[in-house]
This record gives C-alpha cells, structure tokens and sequence, in this order.
C-alpha cells in the first residue's frame, strides 16, 4: 500500500516522492492560515485548560490544608484536654489524700500552739515576793541597837528570821526556775514536730504549685492552638509524624507477634475443623486461627477502651462507671478464655508435632513410638505460656493502633498536600509547554511551507513596490495636472456609487 | 495422665467449636475448594519381579510422609487378573483430624510390612491393563482433585489366554507414573525392546487422557507429588 502511494506519481520513488511532497506543500500553503488558528487555539486553551485545572487543584489543595489543620488542632487539643485532665486528677489525688485531711492537720497544729502558748506562759520568769511582814522587820532592824542585849538578842533573831525566809524564798525560787526549765525543755519535741508538720504542708503546696504550673502552661498552649499559633502547628505536626512512625513501627512488631500467635495455633486448630477443607484458597483451620486471633485483638481493644486508655470508641468512653467497669470485667474474662484455649491448643501442637515425629522416624526405618528426650517438657511449658502471654500482649495493640490512626490521617492529609500541590505544578508547566509547543509547531509549519511563503513575500513586495510607485506617480501627476486627479477622483467616486 | 492430657486436647475444642460453626455457617456459602489427593500404587507380583519388592516399601514411606488428611491411598497387586477389589492389599482414607491420620498411617503402614513379608511366590502372569482398569475406579470414585496411579513394574504384560484388553483405557485427569521399570535380559540383547514397551505405554496411557512419566531412580521421588 504505501509503496503503492510512493510509485503513485512516477516509477522513480525520488520523483513521486517529491511530487508528494509538492502536493503537501501547496495543501499546507493553502490551508496555512486555518492550520495556523488550530494550533493556536489547541495551545491557548491547553493552557487555559490546565491554568484552571490547577487553581482548582490549588483550591483543593487549600481545603485540605485547613482540614488537615483542623485535624492537627483537634488532636491536639484532645491531647492537651487529656493532659489537663490528668493534671487535675493528680491535684485532686493530692488534694484528697493529703491536704483532704488539713481539717485535722490544722486541729493539731492548733493545739501545739495552745500547748506551747500555755506551757510558755507559766514558764514566765517571776522572782519570789518576799514575806509582807519584811518591811516591818526591816524597820525594826534600822532601829539602834543602843548596847541593850535583850534588842541586840531581838535583832539577831529577826535577822536570823529574815536569812531563813530569804533562804526559803531563794529555794522556791530555784524550784521554780527548774520547772520552768523543764517546761521549756519539754516545749522542744513540740517545736520539732511543729517544724516537720509545717515542711509537710509545704512540701504537698509546693507540688501543688508545681501541678498547678503545669496546668498553667498547658493551658497557655491551649490558648496558643485555640489561636492558631504556627509554632504550635508545626509542632503538632512534627509530633504527629513522630507518632505516625513509632506507632507504625509498635504495630509492626505487633504483627509478627500475631503471626507467631497464628503459628502456634494454625496447626491443631486442624484437630477441630478438619485438615481437609478450604474455603477460597485458604484452609478452613487457618481460617479458624486467625479468627482466633482477631477477636482477641478486638476484645484487647474493647478492655482499653473499657480502661479509657484509649478512645476509639466513644459509645464505651461515654458509658456509665458501673457498666463500664461490667464491660472490663467481661472483656477480661473473655481474653483469659481465649488465652487459656490458645496455651491448650500450643499444647495439643506440641503433643501433634510429638506424633508426627515419631511417625516420620518410624517411615524412616527408625525406632517407633514416641521419642521421649530429657528436656522435652521445656519447649512444651514454654508453648503454653507463649500462648497464654500473646493473647494479652496483643490486647495491648489497640495503644499503638489508636496512635496509628490518629497520626494517619494528618499524615495522610500531608501527603495529599504534597501531591496536589505536584500536580497543580506539573498541570502548570504542561499547559505552558504545551501553549509554546503550540507557537513553535506554527513556526514548524511555517518552515516546512518556507518556499511558497518566500514566494508570496516577494510578490507581495512587488505589488506593494507597484503600489508605491502608482502612488507617487499619481502624486507627480497631480502636482503637474491637478484636474486629472480631480477627473480621476471623480471617476473613482462614480465607481464606488 | 492420659485423662489429663484428654481433657487438655478436649477443652479447646468445647470451647471453640462454637465459635468455629458460627464461623463455618457463615463461611459456608462461599467455595469450599477440593484440594484432595489420591494415590493407587501398582505392585508387579509376577515371579521376575517379585524380588524389587522391599523397594516398594520405599514408596510407601514416601507416599505416607507426603499424604495428608483427606487423601486417599491405595495399594494393590498386580498378578493374572489384577481387574478386581480383592488384588488391593490395603486402602485407606486418612481422616480429617492430623492425630487420627498418623494412627492410619501406622496401621498402613503395618498391613504392608505385612504383606512384603508374608509373600512368597509371585504370580504366573501380569495384567497390568486390568489393575490400571481398577485403579482409575478406584481413583474417581474418591472425587479427589489429584488423581495418580504408581506402577511399580518392569511394564512386561503377560496376559492370561483369552483376557482382552486391548481397547482404550479411561485415565482422564490421572497421572500415571511408572517406577523403577527395570531391564529384563531380552531388553539387553536389544535395547530397542526396552525403549518400545516404554513407548507403548506413553501411547496407551495418553490416548486414554492421562499423563505419563517415568522415574527409574528412586531417589529422585521428591517432585512425584507436591507435598503441601
């Protein structure tokens, strides 16, 4: 066929093909101008097209930024709600436990103070009054002896009368001051323990203090994001990142422990449901496992969502103390069944695996039954408490799984971010090249018709040069022959009517 | 201990069964596929022959350590007229539970060692087309989805006068794999007799619809079945 075309013209292939090539030459010549508006117009509005594509892309792209920040605030909000709420439980744990009896604390620390206050008192220093009959006896001594023994006798007695009272008076007085000192001695203990109680009550205010700083500052940061601060968006995007790999990686591990999980209980699972059905391409026994396995994962998340350490379901978060703690109890019970069968079925594996051995020996021309090595209890205890302990273990995927999702979304979003915003350039640049395309495909085409376009171009020269020149003959002529311009205006005017 | 151990293996499956018929009632109307597997191994018993047959409990091993719950088994002599149940020495059905299977094997297993020994004298003539006949049988009604035959012969058919079978043999779908096909002195003299009864039977077996091979060295059994 093609050669058929390439010999249309002539037996030579070069004539024909330049015959063609003529041909397509003078069609292109012909049909340049409306080549020409194609090719713009395709370009424009290639470029119009993907201009818009991609402010709809960019629009798209804002939305999802927002919504991506709403979701970034509300986690962490949430986040912030629930460190503020276990810093008001710790403060109303102090409260309660240690300030909830201050009541009491302040009654005896009152009463220390009485104690002391009255045991002060009657420690005052008061010297003895002496007798009031001194003053007489005083008197009665100044009076002159005048040599009268019977006075001098009189006196010596009063003055040995004074001396003794003195001497009593100094002797309760030191009795006195010993049991003052003893009563102040005795004020010691109390000012110690005083002190001690004192630093207590400081010690529960200052932590107080210190949860109440805490709170302060998870508030303040509380402010900032209900304000969109953009240091704290950053941060919370950068910490949900973080979460995002951690909890991928917890997750992970998690997986391989199920998959362990499986492997100990694939296997006699066959005693049950029989070894020899399948459903799909999977056997029904592994089917059985895994089954196994999920619903232990889902009572693991209903038993944290029972202990509000997770919130995946609200329903449950929300329920009443009584029926949630009913829950918790049920979900427990439930795990511990289903750990309690998994550590028998690690048992029953082991038990098969025995039998299976044994049987192999014996097709092998080995000894027959049931080899019975010293230490073979071990790996068969350590079965049973694999599969008593996973089951538990996995309870505790639903920690890493809530972080997984929450964390997923932002990162999720980021990535559409990413990927819009990718597209909307490459939408951007695709339109440009393709409207310059366009330009330079017209130039192309222009090129391919260059030899009659350089045709045209001179005859049109020529014209215009003929042109030129009638004008300016007609110009001469008028300067010279003004009525033939006039008759030939004229004429022209006759033509136009 | 026994009770003890009873009760361990009986307390899962209490607890779980339940949950498993739920499971399987649910499941229940998706596909259940057939992935079952069936074996009927050829015994040449003729008097040439007779003295390879301690390697055909070789086979045995094999086929018992590679069979699982669900797949059949059966293995039955071939002597002057194989084209009977009463030619199948043992047969057995391994059942769905993995405990119950390996007991059957042992007792397979058992019969055998038995027969091997017990046989003394071989037969006068060989029909190997009517234990083929049998085998296909037996092979169709399991409703396996694997279905291979084993002939441990030298392939030499010897017929009794007057039995026919000269007409095509029905082994769509089954796999027919002659082993340890050993040299007979004529096949010495010319090979050509050798190779020419291995062609004949290609040539029957594929025209009936199965598939043929042929493995002399018993080492190399690994690949005759898929093990699973």
């Amino acid at each position: 066929m093609n050669i058929d075309l390439l010999t249309l013209w002539s037996e030579q292939p070069g004539i024909s093909l330049l015959v063609w090539l003529i041909i397509l030459i003078v069609i292109m010549y012909c049909g340049r101008k409306q080549a020409h508006q194609v090719l713009y117009s395709t370009g424009r509005a290639f470029y119009s097209v993907m201009r818009l594509f991609s402010k709809a892309l960019g629009k798209m792209e804002q939305q999802l930024t927002e919504r991506n920040r709403d979701i970034l605030l509300a986690a962490g909000a949430d986040n912030l709600e629930r460190a503020i709420e276990r810093e008001f439980v710790r403060v109303n744990t102090v409260i309660s436990r240690d300030l909830g009896a201050y009541p009491a604390l302040h009654r005896q620390i009152s009463d220390a103070i009485d104690k002391i206050e009255k045991d002060y008192q009657e420690a005052t220093d008061s010297p003895p009054l002496p007798p009031a009959w001194l003053d007489a006896v005083e008197s009665i001594a100044a009076i002159p002896r005048s040599g009268d023994p019977a006075v001098c006798k009189i006196l010596k007695n009063i003055h040995k009368t004074v001396e003794s009272a003195y001497r009593e008076t100094e002797k309760e007085f030191q009795k006195n001051t010993l049991e003052r000192h003893r009563l102040l001695g005795g004020l010691q203990p109390m000012w110690r323990s005083m002190t001690q109680t004192m630093n207590k009550v400081k010690g529960k205010i200052d932590n107080l203090d210190e949860r109440s700083k805490h709170i302060d500052q998870h508030m303040d940061n509380y402010e900032k994001m209900r304000a969109g601060d953009q240091d704290i968006m950053r941060v919370l995007a950068a910490s949900s990142l973080t979460q995002f790999f951690i909890s991928g990686l917890v997750l992970i591990v998690a997986i391989l422990g199920g998959l362990i999980n499986f492997q100990l209980i694939a296997m006699p699972m066959s005693e049950m449901v029989g070894g020899t059905s399948y459903i799909g391409s999977l056997k029904t026994s592994d089917i059985a496992a895994l089954v196994i396995i999920l619903i232990e994962i889902a009572m693991g998340l209903f038993l944290m969502e029972s202990l509000r350490i997770t919130r995946l379901f609200p329903i449950i978060g929300s329920m009443d103390d009584t029926m949630r703690k009913r829950m918790l109890i049920i979900t427990f019970v439930i795990l511990t069944i289903l750990a309690s069968i998994e550590a028998s079925l690690a048992y029953m594996r082991d038990l098969l695996a025995m039998d299976r051995e044994a049987l192999n020996q014996s097709l092998a021309g080995g000894a027959t039954g049931v080899v019975e090595a010293q230490f073979r209890w071990i790996p068969s205890i350590g079965q049973m408490i694999m599969g008593f302990i996973l089951p538990f273990a996995l309870a505790f995927v639903a920690i890493p799984l809530e972080s997984f999702i929450h964390s997923t979304r932002t990162v999720l979003g980021m990535i559409f971010v990413t990927v819009l915003r990718v597209i909307a350039i490459v939408a951007r640049l695709s339109g440009s090249f393709i409207n310059h395309l366009s330009k330079m495909l017209v130039s192309a085409y222009d090129l391919i018709i260059m030899i009659p376009l350089t045709l045209e171009k001179l005859i049109v020269s020529q014209q215009s040069a003929y042109k030129k020149k009638r004008e300016e003959d007609l110009l001469y002529q008028h300067d010279n022959e003004p009525y033939r311009v006039e008759k030939l205006s004229g004429n022209v005017t006759e033509e136009k009517a | 201990m026994k009770s003890i151990i009873h009760l361990i293996m009986a307390a899962p499956i209490i607890t779980i069964a339940p949950l498993i018929f739920l499971l399987m009632s649910l499941t229940g109307c998706g596909e259940i596929k057939n992935n079952n597997r069936a074996v009927y191994l050829l015994l040449d018993t003729s008097g040439t022959y007779s003295k390879e047959l301690s390697k055909a409990q070789l086979i045995m091993n094999y086929l018992l350590a590679t069979l699982d719950s669900g797949d059949s088994i059966a293995i039955a002599r071939i002597d002057s007229g194989s084209f009977s149940e009463k030619d199948i020495i043992v047969k057995a059905t391994f059942d769905q539970r993995p405990s119950t299977a390996n007991s059957q094997k042992r007792k397979f297993k058992e019969t055998l060692d038995g027969f091997v020994k017990t046989m003394s004298r071989g037969s006068n003539h060989t029909d190997i087309s009517g234990g083929l006949l049998q085998a296909a049988e037996y092979l169709y009604e399991t409703g396996a989805a694997e279905k291979h035959v084993l002939i441990f012969s030298d392939l030499e058919e010897d017929l009794v006068k007057g039995h026919i079978r000269k007409f095509d043999l029905p082994l769509d779908g089954i796999h027919v794999s002659a082993l340890n096909v050993t040299k007979l002195r004529s096949d010495n003299v010319d090979p050509r007799d050798y190779l020419k009864r291995l062609e004949q039977w290609q040539n029957r077996i594929q025209e009936g619809g199965g598939e043929w091979r042929v493995i002399n060295d018993l080492e190399r059994l690994d690949n005759l079945i898929v093990q699973r």
